[in-house]
Parts: structure tokens; sequence; C-alpha cells
């Protein structure tokens, strides 16, 4: 089947997807836009996530064919103009980087929740990335880099 | 395979009719890890997300009348003060990602005896309206829903429409034992819902047994001895012995299974506490609310 889909503010269309494959198969094996991870395909870890109609989802339970017309943002589109986000910048310096397999799947689930909650508490931060699993780091770092992000949004 | 993709009921219900072999997604959080993991091949794919009418709830008379495909983010926003029980589980599902795809018509499609919607639809005394394009609509309560192991009592043309659960009359409670705040799939879980206009109790008891199940023997004995004791009135204290009483018949209302996730005696056991505990919360609740 052919699927349009505005991934990123551009709008793609490609041919030949099968109906059963996922959204961030397509993403990925189609689209070239691999920063969306897969490391579990059923949900468990996050590391896929993306923003579809403004939402952050696990892509790889997304069917491809539920993507048509909607607008998808995955990692490569949280940098604006070669200028990487004060969420990215932060995870860098933070030390929340370590394998770095489930970095884009927290940084787009962490955009969201400062996007949502500006100075989220730590309990706040804790709940919206319980669905996101690293097992390099051991959170710390990457909690330090959330509550640094919103201490740079806040600056802003 | 192919993908068809309503825009309506009406085409979905035909859709429906005319492709035995498609089957439907909403969330597509149980059908596509089936899929991912090469478990199901169905000749078609009905995906009901652009189906308006499934995703619309609306207040009736005294119902709650919630279309199939609304998710669990927007219940937990939007229906907490009317539906507190299915809000509490909601809040439990997955995390905040399925959450915000995961639907209940997804859990009653599902009907996993794990499915964390069913024990407070149970004990809300929640209704199932299915249609079919040939015969229309019919309801079916919560409680006949389930009809085995992953089975419900949708026929192969029918979809589910929406769910009519009860205004919370009183307070509900929801409790599920895990191994994480997040991302579990319940050991064993229990609701409970107290309906002081009527003086009576609803419960459902989650993962302990081949379905979702309610405790009807435990049910009646609390409303009964809450009425001996002239406490629907009062609303004095509940006490103890008889909360511990409770707990032991919800307990002996399951038939749990030892398996990965918890032995058969750690699910009656905890059944039991998470019974006494959940009744007394909603009992305090009651007595603060007077
Ligand atoms: C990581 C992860 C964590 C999870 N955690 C939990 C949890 O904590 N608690 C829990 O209960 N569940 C959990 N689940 C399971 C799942 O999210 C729920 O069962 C959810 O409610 C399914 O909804 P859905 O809309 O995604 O269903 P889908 O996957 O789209 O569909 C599920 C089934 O229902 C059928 N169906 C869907 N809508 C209809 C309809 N309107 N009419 C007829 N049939 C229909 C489909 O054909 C399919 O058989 C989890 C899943 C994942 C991947
Ligand atoms: S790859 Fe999607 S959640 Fe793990
Ligand atoms: S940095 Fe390796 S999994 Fe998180």
């Amino acid at each position: 089947m052919r699927i349009t889909t505005t991934v990123n503010g551009a709008v793609h269309e490609v041919d030949d997807v099968w109906p059963g494959e996922s959204l961030l198969y397509m993403l990925r094996e189609r689209m070239g836009l691999p920063g969306s991870k897969n490391a579990c395909e059923q949900g468990e870890c996050g590391s896929c996530t993306v923003y579809l109609d403004g939402e952050p989802v696990c892509s790889c339970l997304v069917a491809a064919g539920q993507a048509i017309g909607r607008e998808v943002t995955t990692v490569e589109g949280l940098a604006t103009e070669g200028q990487l986000h004060p969420v990215q910048e932060a995870f860098l310096e933070c030390g929340a980087v370590q394998c770095g397999f489930c970095t884009p799947g927290l940084l787009v689930a962490a955009h969201d929740l400062l996007a949502r909650v500006p100075d989220p508490s730590d309990l706040e931060i804790r709940e919206a990335l319980a669905g996101n699993l690293c097992r390099c780091t051991g959170y710390e770092k990457i909690l330090d880099a959330v509550r640094s992000a919103a201490r740079r949004q806040a600056e802003a | 395979m192919d993908f068809l993709q309503p825009t309506s009921w009406t085409d979905a219900l035909a859709a429906r009719a005319e492709r035995p072999d498609a089957v439907a997604i909403a969330g597509g959080t149980d059908v596509m890890v089936d899929l991912n993991f090469d478990r199901r091949r169905p000749g078609a794919l009905l995906d009901l997300g652009r189906v308006p009418e499934l995703r619309e709830w609306a207040a009736e008379d005294g119902w709650v009348r919630l279309g199939a495909g609304v998710p669990y983010s927007r219940i937990i926003e939007e229906l907490a003060i009317q539906l507190p029980g299915l809000a509490m589980a909601s809040r439990t599902v997955g995390s905040p990602q399925i959450r915000i795809r995961a639907t209940v018509g997804g859990n009653l499609g599902s009907a996993s005896p794990a499915g964390d919607a069913h024990p407070p639809l149970l004990a809300a005394g929640a209704v199932v309206e299915v249609q079919s394009a040939a015969r229309g609509a019919r309801r079916i309560p919560a409680e006949e829903f389930y009809t085995g192991v992953k089975r419900n009592a949708l026929a192969p043309d029918e979809l589910i429409a929406a769910v009519l659960v009860p205004t919370a009359a009183g307070p509900q409670q929801f409790c599920k034992v895990g191994t994480r705040n997040a991302m579990v799939i319940a050991v064993s879980a229990f609701a409970c819902a107290l309906h002081p206009d009527r003086k009576t109790v609803g419960t459902g008891i989650g993962s302990a047994a081949p379905t979702p199940r309610r405790a009807p023997d435990a049910e009646d004995f609390l409303a009964g001895e809450l009425q001996a004791a002239g406490l629907w009135d009062s609303r004095g204290r509940l006490p103890e012995e008889l909360a511990r009483a409770f707990g032991e018949r919800v307990a002996a209302a399951a038939s749990p299974i030892d398996d990965v996730r918890g032995s058969a005696a750690y699910r009656r056991h905890s059944l039991s506490v998470m019974a006494r505990r959940a009744v007394t919360w909603a009992w305090n609740d009651l007595r603060e609310a007077a």
C-alpha cells in the first residue's frame, strides 16, 4: 500500500508498505529515519517513542497505515536549524547518554514532559519516563538531565 | 494483507461483516505485538482509529456511555469523577505511551483475565454494547461478556461500540499487585464499588481466574452486614473483622493458577489483603463525604 504522512514537517510518500508493518519499521527502513530505535517491538522499552499528532507513542505498536495523513515527529525533528534542543544538550552535558540506544525515545518522552510540565517534580519525571528503559545509566543521570533541561528552559 | 480504514461506524460494521478474516485494530497495543512477533497473520487489518463515534463519551441519565475507542489517557483526564474505579485502573496501565493509544474496547476485545479495565467494570455493573450490520445492537452485562481465557461473547460479525458504565454513586477503589509501579501485568487485581444509594457493594477480581469475575458472596455478605449493623445510615467506622471477612470471601471466589508471575496461593492471599484494604479505603471515603 501507499502511505503519505508528514514526518518532521515534510510530506513523505512511500510505496509497497506491507499493511501489517509498524510505523517504526516504515520510518527506519523506508523513510531513511533510523533515529527511532527498535529494541523490543512490544511496547516495553520506549526506544521507538515518536510523536503522533503531538502525543508520544511507541511507534512499534502503531500500524503504518494508522499514520496516513497524520503528523509524526521523530528524534530527528527535535533540533531546529542545526541547533540541538535544550533537552538534547542537557542529556549530552549530564552524561545521560552511554550506549545511546534508549536516548532517542527518552528525548522524545522528556521533550513531551517539559512541554506540558515546565517544572516537573522528581515523581512527575519518573512517571513520565516510566515507559522508557535504559540498561546503561542507572537513570540518575537521565533524571539530572531532565532537571537541567527544565532549568535551561526556564532561563531561556 | 489488506488495510481497511472505515471513517464511519456504519462502514466499520459493513467491513466487519464482509471480511471475517480481518482483525480489528484500535490502539494496536495488543494486535501489533502479535503481528510483530508473527503470532497472527490475518487477511486484513480493520483500523477503527478513524471512526469518530468510537472516540466519544457522553453522560446519559445515570450512565456514562464510553466509546470503545476512548484511550486510557482520556479516561484519566476526563472521567475521574464519574468513573473513579476505571480511572484508577487506567492510571496503572502500561506506560504513558501505552495509555495514550490503548483503549477499553481493546481490553474487552482481548479479554485477558489480567486486563485492568475488567475489575472496575464488573464492580460498577457495566454493560458492553456490541453491534453488527445484520442484527443491530445488543447489550451484554460485563459479567457475561467474559466467556473464557481470552474469549468473549462477541460474534464474528460484531464490533464493540461502547461500554455503558453507571456513574459512581459512591467511592470506588482499584488495587493491583505487580513488581513495579508501571508496565505491569497484574499478578492479581481487585476493584470494589460502594453503591450507598442501593445499599449494595460491587466487586471485580482480575488475574486470579480464567476470566475476570465478581465475588457475589462477598458482595452480599458485606452489604447485609452493613445493613444489619445500621452502618449504611450511621456511616460509622467499618469494623476490622468485617473487612477481613469480606477479604476472605473475595479470595474464596477466585480460582487462581500458579504461573511465572505468581503462585495460586499468593494470588489468593494478595486478593484477601487487597479486598480488605480497598473496602476500608472506600468506606472511609464514604464517611468523609458524609
Ligand atoms: C507494554 C505494554 C504494557 C501493557 N500494560 C497493560 C496493563 O498494565 N494493563 C492492561 O490491562 N493491559 C496492558 N497491556 C495490554 C493492552 O494495552 C490492553 O489490553 C489495551 O486495552 C488494548 O487496547 P488497544 O486499543 O491497544 O487494543 P488493540 O490491540 O487494538 O486490540 C486488542 C483486541 O481487541 C480487538 N478490538 C479492539 N477494538 C475493538 C472493537 N471496537 N470491537 C471489537 N474488537 C475490538 C482487536 O481485534 C484485538 O483482538 C499492555 C500492552 C503493552 C504492549
Ligand atoms: S521498540 Fe517499541 S517499545 Fe521497544
Ligand atoms: S544509554 Fe544504553 S540503554 Fe540507555
